[in-house]
């Protein structure tokens, strides 16, 4: 069972990926974003971290992707890019190689590191049939008690990064004055 | 047969380093500075996969945690990023990364 | 007492001071009285610090004055320290004392110039430099000195610098001096090297001691003789003494004759053990050169009209005796016709200058003619000048030549003949100027409207402040010849006195054929001059005989046109293709590190294409490198 689990979420995931990368248009790849997402989704959820499934879906695939969406909307939603040509002539197959190097690099460290990995945690509460909220609860836990200043932190950051954000895409009151400079 | 075949954590390891690749392709390749964020969202992406088959070969919880802060990092980033993007490419008729090489050497 | 002997190059250097500050507001004349004054009291501490040492035993008598520590850097000391000796003292006497006679010359001779006070202070600076270079303790004070004097030769020769010759003479003979001190500088590094030490005692007492290898001291006698060629104006490099007649005469008495050329002959006699450690052709090759200069120079002077032409060949041809002596191992020999070769010579310039002076600057012999009458001081001493050149006795030229040759017959018979027939040759011109000048026909009375034509012209008598220092000369030239008399042992003040410095290298002769019959070859001498002396008579005397003055001789061999004539060809061409490889070898290298960072900081900025895409690819090579490394690592 698991075993289609993962093989239906994989499939998902990586044809999502092929479709961010490869559609010409913005809003066909913001799609396939989602489906990689869902993806992901899913197998959180068959590795028992249920929480991070939730927030999975509803952060990125349902504010982050909208974002994206807006964007797309706002710049138009026809400019699809002309995957034909490509100015940087080396660009293509040197990213096809570094990746595929990084790729089979990774690949070797896993599969050499593999025997190493063993079990050194405190455990994993997972949701059975007693307390379904185990998940939830043991990172509630983990997250007020020991990272409880990088929570603090992190809410500075998002209160900065809103603020900054609308500063930057504010448009400029005289905007015909203003030569071809963007920004 | 099938049925005892588990995928054990090297799979979701794999499968991870193998989105993250795509990703970086993704970035590389495309000009289109929205798809190119898209990419970094998947190489994001595939480091929260790790990050969580980790924690479940470890038994320990601080890998999901870890996920929850990259889930907000990433969040914060792709606002402030998308308001930067909106900022230059607001007035473009072809939206192409290449055309800021004004620190061009 | 002997440790004031630093005063004795502090006076003078106190008046090159005090008239360089205060000596356009002296003016003419007392600016030169200071000046002589400075010297003349130079000579009074000379002559105490000598009869000081003169009361010493021998083993006393030399004595270190240190000054100041100099250079004190690593393991190279040295010194600003006066080594007063007897070989300095003698030196420093006779400069002093002929240096103040030709300071008081110059007041009457420098008379009516416009730039009278910068004279003096040129003079004064060169007594000093003289002294520095007599006096000092160790190599680095004598080229200090050295350097000196040939600074303020190249200022005294042109004086008169408005004059194109007189500019060009100075410049040549500062270019001269300076390849020879090339030599001087080769020889101190080598000493240096050899012993740790530049002071002459330690080189002297190592190369006696023998820890101067064979091949060291020869390289070190021969590169300090190059630098003797240089200043001492032997054959290779003689060629700016007949130029340097430019200056005016006290200069040419002073520096010329009495005191700079002689630096040369000074130098190889202080470092006489050196010599005598070097193999024994070494020697033999400065006498050699010594023997060709002498010869040489007195061919030229045959055929010379200008009197003063003739006394500087004259004084080329003596030095030539004096390393003709050196290379012998007569250094005492050396240093007596040093003394008896001043006295004479600067009488003789002196004289010149007092004839020219009375002939309103003409300085052709040809316009000359029957002086004596009309100048009698001057011309009864420059006959007694004469007759000491020319080698007669009891005058003092005789006894010094008579011992140089001795010497020199007991060690080559062929240098031998060579300075028999230079002394002949000697004689021969000598009294040929003399007929010219103050005897014969007044040719100048054919020329009186050339001279200003102020009625009819008549050469006069010099002032007095120039005829004392003529006749105190003269006195000198007759009776120099008794520092040294040759009959017995007991007379031969002078080897007594200076035995101590040249001990280790001195030629010992007694037993030898030529010092048992020392009388015949004095004897060969006599006849010699004496037949010189009739044979000019002969020839411009009594004009019995053909004058025989070929125009080679004139132009001195035409060696002056040779030199050109190199330097010009081959020597500036090698000349030209070192400055090429300068500019292009050399400012190349420099230049082309520069272009070279340029072009390549030029390639490497292409790397910052602008493109976002490419600093990503970038980014990921790094981090491909980094994250291969570290699997490397862990795998290993």
């Amino acid at each position: 069972m698991e075993l289609f689990v993962f093989v239906c979420a994989a499939a998902m995931v990586i044809a999502g990926a092929l479709g961010v990368v490869l559609r010409s248009n913005p809003v066909h790849a913001a799609l396939s974003l989602v489906l990689t997402l869902f993806g992901i989704a899913v197998m959180f959820i068959s590795q028992q971290a249920e929480f991070l499934a939730a927030v999975q879906v509803v952060v990125y695939a349902g504010a982050i992707v909208v974002l994206f969406l807006f964007v797309i909307m706002l710049l138009g939603v026809d400019r699809a890019e002309n995957l034909e040509t490509e100015s940087l002539g080396i660009q293509r197959p040197l990213a096809v190689i570094l990746s595929l190097g990084f790729v089979a690099l990774l690949v070797t460290t896993i599969l050499q590191g593999r025997d190493s990995l063993n079990m050194r945690g405190d455990g994993l509460s997972t949701a059975d049939s007693g307390d379904h909220d185990a998940n939830i609860r043991q990172i509630a836990r983990s997250i007020f008690s020991n990272y409880v200043v990088a929570f603090e932190v992190t809410s500075v950051l998002l209160i900065v990064a809103v603020v900054g954000t609308v500063v930057l895409a504010r448009k400029r009151k005289s905007e015909k004055e203003l030569t071809g400079v963007s920004g | 047969m099938l049925a005892t075949i588990v995928p054990t954590s090297t799979w979701y390891l794999i499968l991870g380093a193998v989105l993250f690749g795509i990703g970086m392709v993704g970035v590389l390749v495309r000009r289109n500075p929205l798809i190119m964020f898209m990419s970094i969202e998947l190489m994001l992406n595939a480091v929260n996969l790790t990050f969580v088959a980790l924690s479940t070969q470890l038994t320990d919880i601080n890998g999901q945690t870890a996920v929850f802060f990259v889930l907000v990092v990433a969040a914060a980033e792709v606002v402030v990023g998308l308001g930067i993007i909106v900022a230059i490419m607001r007035r473009r008729s072809e939206i192409s990364v290449d055309d800021l090489s004004a620190l061009k050497g | 007492m002997l440790n004031t002997v630093w005063l004795v190059p502090a006076l003078p250097l106190a008046g090159f001071l005090l008239l360089v500050l205060f000596g356009r507001r002296l003016s003419e004349p007392k600016a030169g009285w200071l000046a002589a004054t400075m010297c003349g009291s130079a000579f009074f501490v000379t002559l105490l610090v000598f009869l000081d040492m003169v009361s010493k035993t021998a083993e006393e008598r030399s004595h270190v004055v240190k000054v100041f520590s100099w250079i004190p850097v690593g393991s190279l000391h040295v010194d600003l320290a006066f080594l007063a000796d007897q070989l300095s003292i003698t030196m420093a006497l006779f400069i002093t004392g002929i240096g103040t006679l030709i300071h008081l010359y110059a007041v009457g001779y420098m008379h009516g110039d416009p730039k009278f006070s910068k004279f003096f202070i040129y003079l004064n600076l060169f007594v000093f430099s003289m002294l520095m270079l007599v006096l000092g303790e160790n190599l680095l004070v004598t080229f200090l000195g050295w350097e000196g004097v040939g600074t303020c030769s190249y200022f005294l020769i042109s004086f008169w610098h408005t004059r194109d010759s007189a500019a060009t003479a100075g410049k040549k003979a500062f270019v001269t001096n300076r390849v020879g001190d090339w030599g001087f500088m080769m020889a101190m590094f080598l000493a240096f090297g050899a012993v740790g030490t530049l002071s002459y005692g330690s080189i002297n007492s190592a190369a006696h001691g023998g820890s101067i290898s064979h091949v060291t001291a020869t390289a070190i006698a021969l590169m300090l003789f190059v630098g003797a060629c240089g200043k001492s104006a032997q054959l290779p490099l003689y060629l700016w003494l007949p130029d340097a007649m430019e200056g005016p005469t006290p200069v040419s008495a002073l520096i010329h004759a009495a005191t700079m050329v002689t630096a040369g002959v000074f130098l190889m006699t202080r470092m006489n053990p050196v010599i005598a450690e070097a193999y024994h052709w070494a020697p033999t090759i400065i006498a050699v050169v010594g023997a060709a200069t002498a010869l040489f120079a007195a061919t030229v002077a045959v055929a010379q009209n200008d009197i003063k032409k003739v006394l500087a060949y004259s004084t080329v041809s003596q030095l030539g005796y004096m390393f003709l002596a050196v290379g012998s191992g007569a250094y005492v020999a050396a240093i007596f016709h040093m003394v008896t070769h001043a006295f004479f010579k600067a009488l003789l310039f002196l004289g010149s200058g007092s004839v020219i002076h009375g002939m309103h600057h003409e300085q052709d012999m040809r316009k000359m003619g029957a002086l004596r009458v009309l100048m009698p001081v001057t011309g009864f001493t420059f006959i007694i000048g004469w007759l000491a050149i020319a080698g007669v006795p009891p005058f003092a030229g005789f006894w010094s030549k008579d011992e140089i040759l001795l010497y020199v017959f007991a060690n080559n018979r062929a240098l031998y003949v060579v300075g028999l027939v230079t002394a002949l040759l000697t004689a021969f011109y000598m009294t040929r100027q003399v007929i010219m000048v103050f005897f014969g026909e007044a040719k100048w009375k054919d020329q009186s409207e050339e001279h200003g034509a102020h009625g009819d012209f008549v050469p006069h008598e010099s002032p007095k402040t120039m005829l004392f220092p003529l006749v105190v000369l003269a006195v000198l030239s007759v009776g120099g010849g008794l520092l040294q008399l040759p009959f017995t042992k007991d007379l031969h003040f002078l080897e007594k006195w200076l035995e101590p410095i040249v001990e280790h290298g001195e030629a010992h002769i007694d037993g030898s054929w030529a010092s048992d019959n020392k009388y015949i070859l004095m004897l060969v001498a006599i006849v010699v001059a004496l037949s010189g002396i009739a044979l000019a008579v002969g020839v411009y005397g009594k004009k019995k005989l053909p004058a025989i003055e070929p125009k080679i001789l004139a132009n001195a061999w035409n060696y002056d046109k040779g030199v050109s004539a190199f330097m010009g060809g081959p020597g500036r061409q090698s000349f030209e293709a070192v400055a090429w490889a300068d500019a292009h070898v050399i400012d190349g290298a420099v230049l082309g590190t520069g272009s070279l960072v340029r072009r390549s900081s030029g390639l490497i900025r292409k790397i910052q294409s602008g493109y976002v895409r490419v600093y990503a690819a970038a980014i990921v090579i790094g981090v491909l490198a980094m994250l291969a490394w570290f699997m490397w690592r862990g795998v290993a």
